[in-house]
């Protein structure tokens, strides 16, 4: 049933990242010069950044049904296991689906045709996106209390980081306003990472420390949040 | 033993005009539950039952004041109590996504359950309460009963030495509701101590060696069913009033109250025994379905 429920929840949320994929890679992407490679090769890096940072937010969005509507996290707050375990448990649940999903990207990419490398950096970037994600979707589930507001949430935070961090454009080309508050989301240094190990480019360390950081402070966020549900 | 020690629990809310407020949900609760028995919490909705049973169950922090097992205190201890205790809530709060075995298995794993305990145990629970032949189907198929009825025994799979039952037979018809006792009177039965919350009267009196009587948050009664009646007066005469309402008085002897009622010129007069709404009605001045 779970195994079900994963590849359904999978293959839903891959429906957009393969079109774009295949309409801004394969097709548009013909057309557009990079300057330095084709653009499928630019694009594939922050397909699968835009695409990692979905699945991991939204493989912890039913948590707030579960939480505000079906209450079945009570079961785990009744029970003798520590409160970081249940953390820990969804977040790693997510990043797991993050990383299944960008498996496949992976696969089809090569499929169209793209050049990039996969090293155990590029990996570990992937990882660090998905877990910043699943972080921010797990806090977001246990303090939001109405439906409609985690759809808001979607509509407001992660639409249009999925479109502004780096991923279908250089964020290079913004208003220099613009260019810092870009960069001061986690999206946009997954994005750089990605396309700089992918074209074998040394990787920016700065970038690798603000994941690192994200990934740190929004876990003791979700830790706190718990504590705070549990009492 | 469980005792709730000057228990205070309130709530911070916002009116509509968005200013903030304190709300006194349980007041200066002092309780003692024993060993072994059945210890009901009666009251009308919103009474503070289910804040209680949160306390107790941790789901929720007293503002003010210590509950205690044994020697053991929710606010230091919660880790051993979460292993003597079983909970049932008033939501049925199943995965919804998972079939009947998957969430009795997701049960004893959160239990540090060894597996072929859990086994053993699933497939005893199920047919103990008739429903092996279920435990692949998903929750969502089942009909209200037949999720109290694993809701109760899912609680019940890590051998828990108090369960606590918040409205167990909310929504259910009576010959469920009946079924539902009968398993609650086995688990007794079994040495199981039993705290349910109810705001049916006829539950508090079928099952309940003691009752405690909420109102408004506050404790104010606590005794047997029989000897709360008893102190307000054993019998009853009730009869219509003029607007259609029914009316009733409380007598402490069966002559009074026989007395009574050939005195009376309304409609529908019944003579019967007292119970625990009218000890509710007598003290509060109000219905517990009210």
């Amino acid at each position: 049933m779970l195994k079900h429920r994963m590849i359904k929840f999978i293959l839903s949320r891959m429906v957009a990242p393969i079109l774009y994929l295949v309409a801004f890679g394969w097709g548009l992407g013909r057309s557009i010069n990079t300057g330095s490679g084709s653009y499928l090769d630019f694009l594939v890096p922050g397909i699968l950044a835009l695409n990692s940072m979905n699945i991991a937010f939204n493989s912890l969005s039913p948590l707030h049904g579960e939480r505000v509507y079906h209450k079945s996290i009570e079961e785990y707050f009744t029970a003798p296991i520590n409160p970081l375990s249940f953390v820990i448990g969804k977040i790693l649940a997510a990043i797991l689906r993050g990383m299944i999903s960008s498996a496949i990207i992976i696969v089809l990419a090569y499929l169209f045709g793209a050049n990039f490398m996969i090293t155990p950096l590029f990996l570990l970037v992937l990882i660090l996106n998905c877990a910043i994600f699943a972080e921010i979707g797990f806090y977001a589930a246990m303090t939001i209390d109405s439906y409609e507001d985690m759809g808001r949430f979607n509509t407001y935070i992660l639409m249009p980081m999925s479109f502004l961090c780096g991923t279908f454009f250089s964020p290079d080309k913004l208003p220099k306003l613009f260019y810092y508050f870009i960069h001061a989301l986690p999206l946009t240094h997954t994005s750089l990472l990605l396309r700089e190990i992918g074209r074998g480019a040394p990787p920016e360390l700065l970038s690798v420390l603000v994941l690192l950081l994200y990934t740190a402070v929004c876990f003791w966020l979700c830790a706190r949040v718990t504590k705070k549900a549990q009492q | 033993m469980l005792r709730l020690e000057n228990v205070r629990k309130t709530f911070l809310y916002k009116n509509a005009k968005g200013k903030e407020s304190t709300k006194v949900a349980v007041d200066n609760m002092n309780l003692r539950i024993d060993d072994g028995e059945i210890f009901g919490l009666l009251g009308p909705n919103g009474a503070g039952k289910t804040t209680i049973i949160k306390m107790l169950t941790m789901l929720s922090r007293p503002t003010k004041g210590n509950i205690y097992y044994g020697k053991l205190n929710t606010r230091n201890d919660a880790q051993a109590i979460k292993k003597l205790i079983g909970v049932v809530p008033q939501h049925i709060n199943f995965d919804q996504d998972l079939t009947v075995g998957e969430n009795m298995q997701l049960h004893g794993r959160l239990h540090h359950m060894p597996r072929k305990d859990r086994e053993q145990c699933i497939s005893e629970m199920l047919r103990y309460v008739e429903l092996s032949e279920r435990v692949n189907d998903s929750v969502r198929a089942l009909s209200g009963g037949m999720k109290r009825r694993l809701l109760i025994v899912r609680a019940l799979m890590h051998k828990p030495s108090i369960l606590f039952l918040d409205e167990p037979t909310v929504a259910l018809d009576p010959q469920v509701r009946r079924r539902i006792w009968d398993l609650i009177r086995k688990m007794h039965k079994a040495g199981v101590t039993i705290v349910l919350t109810t705001h049916y009267i006829e539950e508090a009196e079928a099952l309940c060696d003691r009752v405690a009587i909420i109102n408004k948050g506050k404790l104010i009664a606590l005794d047997t069913p029989k000897a709360l009646q008893e102190k307000i007066g054993s019998y009853a005469v009730e009869w219509d009033k003029e607007n259609g309402e029914r009316e009733f008085k409380i007598f402490h002897s069966k002559e009074q109250a026989k007395a009574f009622a050939n005195n009376l010129s309304q409609q529908n007069i019944l003579r019967r025994r007292s119970n625990l709404e009218d000890v509710f009605v007598e003290l509060t001045g109000r219905k517990v379905n009210s």
